[in-house]
């Protein structure tokens, strides 16, 4: 059935206007345009694409059930082994996951499966069928930490093998990076990310705000006190790194996380939301992965001219081609293979610019990128007012600090086997915080495997 | 939410809240910190806890309206409630750690400036519940904005007053009744705990160098979550990098870079709010500039 047709274009919202507004960009495809794309699928025997998803998602098959019209059944399928299609639809790194070994890809263009995807979640949320087969409560409850992508997918999972599930989460919103970190324009809160939690919500998961786990409560306490059978860890990876050059604590100087929370989370952009946030005319954004993107995208919508600065080249870049797309549409300035050495500040203490130096590649390090190297005298300088550093980020040290026999590695993470268990007897973890800041799938996934060893591990219990 | 079980006026424009948060009470420890949101449209806060009653469930804040924010949650009435109240956050005072046969060898000074004075009150109660003695000096502006003075009477061996106008006690800022115990009066310490507007803690600092003694500070530095994601509470402590609201918000004094931390406290602050905040000072003939300086 396939069609040798080129890839449906998906429509979006026009780069002038939206990099002045926070609604979504991209607007999905319709019905129309969803089954013609459908019909581009070639329904290969050895599917390149599902050896290429993080959690093997059928695709020929729900894009299969999709062209006959049977949306349904796509969900179904999706929901086999995704609990959260809306989201990952939008947020995948496609291009090296399931279109990047697309087989459409080596001479045209890949099928636009993370479109057809969201299509589908998003046809579920507004008309899909309440969830089927959950089982009836066993009695058993297990704590789940962080509202994140993680932890959402144990939780649900959890809930319908009929486990009472609560999940703790530190701040007043319930969601993780998908409130905090991942602006509307990519991700709508409230159509998208409230929805796909109502849906977990409704498996008869109780979500509660405001705990710290390691200070509100520690997992002893969950476990000893309120009769938490196991507990899974899915706190991400939230602590910024910074440079650790000169002047970097210079007023203007914040972190991704600092300037997207306080858009993302606390609404700063919106008169009626009390938080402040300080934007300046001319913003630096130093790193070149999806954070970056979306803060230098942040920027550039709340009315300052917005730079990258990124010390390898545009290839190296690691976000999403999507969003490095828009960013450029949207008339955001790109300087690679230039890297930081000083944040300069005026008489009061406020950025006034930053010195760089120019970068060229050498030789391919332990990732095999090729690593920057500086060009001797090449020092310049980029006058600015406020620098957003975005260089990733690391666990939150305090469950391990705060957990006895709980091990992390020399970086921070939570040390945790192939099935999620870590070093502590009932306890589980997976996602960011047990692999660094990775992607929404990868830890998705994660927590779909800790849910299953965290079943086996109780039923366990119970033989004993 | 958390409902408001008890609201009182200290002094003027500063309010004591009591509020229903029994898994904060259960946890909350000297020196640790809560994070506020009076309403839905509000930031997150950080406020010092300056009691909390784990059989009652309850943690109490005190509160200056000085900006937008804290006026919000001082506006808020016995019975209404805040919309978030998460913590205890941050790490304990140190001697809630130390073996108590090595505290009680030692002496506390502690030096407590205006809204400050609340969040040492839980401090100097769980070392008189220990049996270790400490004295507290409170500075205010004037007599009638010092609070927590009976409170404080009861669990402080000593209680010295410093009022900047003589209205009562002391006659001066709290640096110079720090040098009279010492110096002409002979007292000895060894530890001194300063907790109050940046700029008083900084010199409260400058001060005990001088007698080379021990002196701990609490930062309040801007915060937005409070658990250590954002970065805000940036700080320079003994050349290093540190977050207030992880690493602290308890610090070594001596280490501090005072001028950095009160520079970035400024960061959010609008010329217009610098400004007000600077005429409002002048108003109550008051010449403290806290952070106000940059």
């Amino acid at each position: 059935m396939a069609n040798k047709i080129p890839r449906v274009p998906v429509r979006e919202q026009d780069p002038a206007l939206r990099a002045t507004n926070f609604e979504e960009v991209c607007y999905g495809y319709n019905l129309e345009e969803a089954t013609t794309e459908a019909s581009r699928c070639l329904h290969c025997k050895n599917p390149r694409c599902v050896a290429a998803c993080p959690v093997g998602i059928r695709i020929p098959d729900f894009i299969a059930a999709l062209h006959e019209g049977n949306l349904q059944q796509a969900a179904d399928i999706i929901s086999e082994d995704s609990s959260l299609p809306s989201i990952c639809g939008r947020v995948c790194p496609q291009e090296s996951q399931c279109e990047g070994s697309c087989i459409l890809g080596i001479k045209g263009e890949a099928v636009a499966i993370g479109k057809l995807e969201r299509f589908v979640g998003d046809w579920k949320l507004e008309h899909g069928a309440a969830p089927k087969g959950i089982a009836p409560r066993n009695g058993h409850r297990v704590a789940v930490i962080g509202s994140g992508p993680a932890g959402l997918a144990c939780a649900s999972d959890l809930a319908r093998m009929g486990y009472e599930v609560k999940i703790f989460e530190a701040l007043h919103k319930v969601g993780g990076v998908l409130v905090y970190g991942i602006p509307e324009f990519r991700l709508p809160k409230e159509r998208i990310v409230a929805r796909e939690i109502e849906a977990v919500k409704s498996l008869g998961v109780e979500i509660e705000t405001d705990v710290i786990v390691g200070r509100t409560v520690t997992i002893d306490s969950l476990m000893d006190e309120e009769g938490f059978d196991a507990v899974f860890i899915g706190s991400g990876a939230g602590l910024p790194r910074f440079m650790g050059i000169p002047g970097e604590n210079l007023n203007g100087v914040v972190s991704a996380n600092e300037f997207l929370t306080r858009t993302n989370l606390m609404h700063a952009y919106d008169a009626a939301y009390d938080t402040p946030i300080y934007v300046g005319r001319r913003v630096v954004v130093v790193g070149g992965g999806n954070v970056a993107m979306d803060a230098v995208r942040t920027a550039k919508r709340l009315g300052a001219e917005a730079t990258i600065v990124y010390r390898r080249s545009e290839k190296e870049l690691p976000a999403r081609a999507e969003e490095v797309h828009h960013a450029r549409e949207e008339g955001i300035e790109f300087r690679m293979l230039t890297n930081p050495v000083e944040v300069l500040g005026d008489d009061r203490g406020w950025v006034r610019g930053i010195r760089c130096v120019e970068m060229e590649l050498g030789e391919p390090d332990e990732s095999g990128r090729r690593s920057p190297v500086v060009k001797p005298g090449s020092e310049f300088e980029i006058a600015c007012d406020v620098v957003i550093m975005a260089l990733g980020t690391s666990p939150n040290p305090l469950l391990a600090a705060t957990t006895a026999g709980l091990e992390t590695s020399r970086r921070g993470c939570i040390v945790a086997d192939a099935q999620g268990a870590t070093t502590r007897e009932g306890v589980f973890a997976g996602g960011d915080a047990v692999t660094g800041a990775a992607t929404v799938i990868l830890a998705m996934g994660a927590g779909r495997t800790a849910a299953r060893s965290i079943d086996a591990y109780i039923r366990g219990l119970q033989k004993k | 939410m958390y409902p408001i079980l008890e609201k009182r006026n200290l002094a003027e424009g500063i309010w004591l809240m009591k509020i229903l948060a029994p898994r904060v009470a259960h946890a909350a420890r000297p020196g640790q910190f809560v994070i506020v949101r009076a309403d839905e449209h509000g930031e997150r806060i950080p406020l010092t806890i300056s009691d909390y009653d784990a059989a009652e469930g309850s943690v109490t804040i005190v509160t200056q309206a000085i900006g937008a924010s804290t006026h919000k949650i001082c506006s808020l009435e016995q019975g209404d409630a805040m919309a978030d109240f998460a913590g205890p956050l941050g790490r304990p005072s140190e001697f809630v750690n130390t073996p108590l046969e090595e505290l009680r060898q030692r002496r506390y000074l502690f030096v407590a400036g205006g809204v400050g004075t609340a969040p040492i009150y839980p401090q100097v109660k769980w070392l008189h519940e220990h049996g270790v003695r400490a004295d507290v000096i409170i500075g205010a502006k004037n007599s009638r904005m010092l609070i927590y003075t009976d409170a404080m009477r009861s669990v402080a061996e000593h209680l010295y007053i410093a009022t900047d106008d003589g209205s009562e006690g002391f006659h001066g800022m709290v640096t110079g009744l720090v040098e009279e115990l010492i110096e002409r009066r002979g007292e000895h310490y060894d530890e001194c705990v300063a907790i109050g507007p940046m700029v008083m803690m900084k010199f409260v600092a400058l001060t005990t160098r001088k007698y080379n003694l021990k002196t701990t500070v609490s930062l309040n530095a801007l915060m937005v979550d409070g658990t250590g994601m954002c970065g805000a509470c940036r700080v320079t402590v003994g050349g290093k990098t540190r977050f207030t609201c992880v690493d602290g918000p308890e610090f070594d004094g001596h280490e501090v870079d005072f001028d950095e931390a009160m520079r970035r406290q400024g960061m959010y602050r609008t010329q217009e709010q610098r400004a007000a905040a600077i005429e409002a000072e002048r108003e109550a003939g008051h010449i403290c500039r806290i952070g106000l300086d940059k």
